[in-house]
């Protein structure tokens, strides 16, 4: 009798097995599994340097992989089945050398692989997904004016429109106002809702608490917790989460003096 | 209206008209990946291939030495800009650094080259300040098949050389051929610079790509408008440039880059003047 998956049982998106990276000849990761599936949201978190971006730039396929494999639907990963992925990286301003309106950069989305000009449609496409995000006032104006959460937004929307299956979010709340929070997570709500998975990069779960499902902790490029996240709680209180970096005590010694100036 | 019927009129204007137009393309890539000085590095290594042309022709025995300069420079110059677009991409030097050593090492060989082809380096003057007036009609035509080909893949491809060079990660993770288009990108800037190498010359040439550029950022804030705004900008610089020297006498290329430099400097005083008219109505 062989294991047959049920029919009940949620669709494998994204699957990463002993997924090892090196950057500059140090391994950053050392055999990270991951699974994501359809209509999952997943949070990858841990503090500075545990390898959170470097594995969902792996899992893009921005980072080539040292060891193990990351397959999407069940497929070997590559450029064609990157079609249907929506990626918003990590980034402090999404302004260019050159100006550039945000109906510029989103339409920039509709590219993918064996698709090097847009489709007819194009700028009503990414007027629809500037609108989606509820900043299609800003279509015309140059990305590089916009604050930090209207260009976070923008970015957004060129992850959105290709209608992903699968977004991944590299730390989307950074330098973001309230109004883009609340519209970020609305958009997120509504995806997950059509079925598409999401994996998205946090420090601190915070205003998208309702919206994951499963919280993955790195550190030190390891999985320390996998499961579902203890309600509005950071990673610092993640079971599994380990200070990667030593803090010394900053009080001053219980006993003896702070300051001694002698003559 | 005479000048026009004078074949040489014709020759540099058809040349400075192609060149004008498809400088500003590439430089608004390279604008845009914070590049702008890329043009002056592959200029200089075209400069070692004019002088490995001369070597060649000379060894071959070919009664025009300088037959196989234009070759020359577009082997070399589409070799180094290869070679810049490698080490950017694997991080493995600074862009300063690489920049640095191609601006050195470009002079340097050439001086050499020419010098063991028994010719001086006053030979490489035409190719550093431009020789526009020497042009023949085949140069014409090389020129406006070469632009030709820059301004359709310029264009025809902009969105994907934009997404590119805007957000490389983005497009990587979007399965957007990256590595083929930032070559391109960079093949591109080679052969512009073989192009225009005539026109203004090796130690001017990246102006043509730059500056045009520079002043239509002044009037738009849409990439798509800054390219066709810097093409219509370069055709008319050029064209102005080498209209005066009809009748002055003064260097075309100098002429045509300090024609870019003073409208740049008037638009800005312009735009920052209605900034601040507009700032003080809005108060």
């Amino acid at each position: 009798m062989t294991d047959r998956p049920s029919s009940n049982a949620p669709r494998t998106l994204l699957a990463g097995r002993g997924v090892r990276v090196a950057l500059g000849g140090t391994e950053i990761l050392h055999g990270v599994d991951i699974d994501v599936h359809a209509g999952e949201a997943v949070a990858v978190m841990g503090a500075n340097g545990s390898g959170k971006s470097t594995l969902i730039r792996a899992l893009v396929g921005v980072l080539p992989l040292t060891g193990g494999s990351v397959t999407y639907a069940g497929e070997p990963m590559s450029a064609a089945a990157r079609t249907t992925f929506g990626y918003v990286p990590q980034r402090i301003s999404a302004a260019g050398g050159v100006a550039a309106t945000a109906t510029e950069v989103v339409i920039a989305g509709l590219l993918r692989h064996g698709r090097l000009t847009p489709p007819r449609d194009a700028r009503r496409r990414a007027l629809a997904a500037l609108e989606q995000l509820g900043v299609a006032d800003l279509a015309s104006r140059d990305v590089g004016s916009l604050s930090g959460g209207q260009q976070q937004r923008v970015l957004i929307a060129r992850a959105m429109v290709r209608e992903p299956r699968l977004l991944v979010l590299d730390e989307p709340m950074t330098g973001v106002d309230l109004q883009s929070q609340v519209a970020l997570v609305h958009t997120l709500d509504h995806l997950k809702a059509d079925g598409a998975g999401i994996v998205v990069v946090l420090h601190e779960i915070g205003p998208l608490a309702s919206l994951i499902d499963t919280a993955v902790v790195l550190d030190h490029g390891e999985v320390t917790f996998r499961g579902a996240p203890p309600e509005d709680l950071g990673v610092h209180a993640l079971p599994g989460h380990v200070h990667t970096h030593a803090h010394e005590d900053p009080r001053p010694p219980a006993s003896g003096p702070v300051l001694e100036v002698s003559s | 209206m005479s000048l026009l019927a004078d074949p040489l009129v014709q020759r540099m204007l058809v040349a400075g008209l192609v060149v004008g137009i498809a400088a500003p393309i590439v430089g608004t890539y390279l604008v845009q990946r914070r590049m702008a000085l890329l043009g002056d590095g592959i200029g200089h290594v075209a400069l070692a291939g004019v002088a490995a042309g001369w070597l060649a022709g000379s060894i071959a025995g070919l009664a025009q030495r300088d037959a196989l300069a234009l070759p020359g420079a577009i082997i070399f110059a589409v070799a180094g800009a290869a070679i810049i677009e490698r080490m950017r991409a694997r991080g493995t030097a600074a862009a300063d650094v690489v920049m640095a050593i191609l601006f050195y090492g470009g002079i340097a060989l050439g001086v050499l080259l020419i010098g063991a082809s028994g010719g001086t380096s006053t030979n490489l003057l035409g190719y550093l300040f431009g020789s526009i007036s020497t042009v023949s009609w085949q140069d014409v035509w090389v020129s406006v098949i070469l632009a030709g080909v820059i301004i359709a893949i310029g264009i025809g491809l902009r969105r994907a050389l934009f997404a590119v060079t805007h957000d490389q990660e983005f497009a990587s993770a979007s399965g957007l051929p990256v590595n083929v288009l930032n070559m391109l990108v960079a093949v591109l800037a080679a052969v512009t610079i073989t192009v225009a190498m005539r026109v203004v010359g090796v130690l001017l040439v990246s102006a043509l790509m730059i500056v045009p550029v520079a002043i239509a950022q002044l009037l738009t804030h849409s990439f798509n408008r800054t390219m066709f705004f810097a093409m219509g900008i370069g055709a008319v610089l050029t064209v102005t440039g080498i209209a005066i020297t009809l009748y002055v006498n003064l260097q075309p290329g100098a002429l045509i880059v300090v024609i870019g430099v003073v409208t740049y400097a008037v638009v800005a005083t312009a735009a920052s003047i209605r900034r601040k008219q507009r700032a003080r109505i809005a108060a």
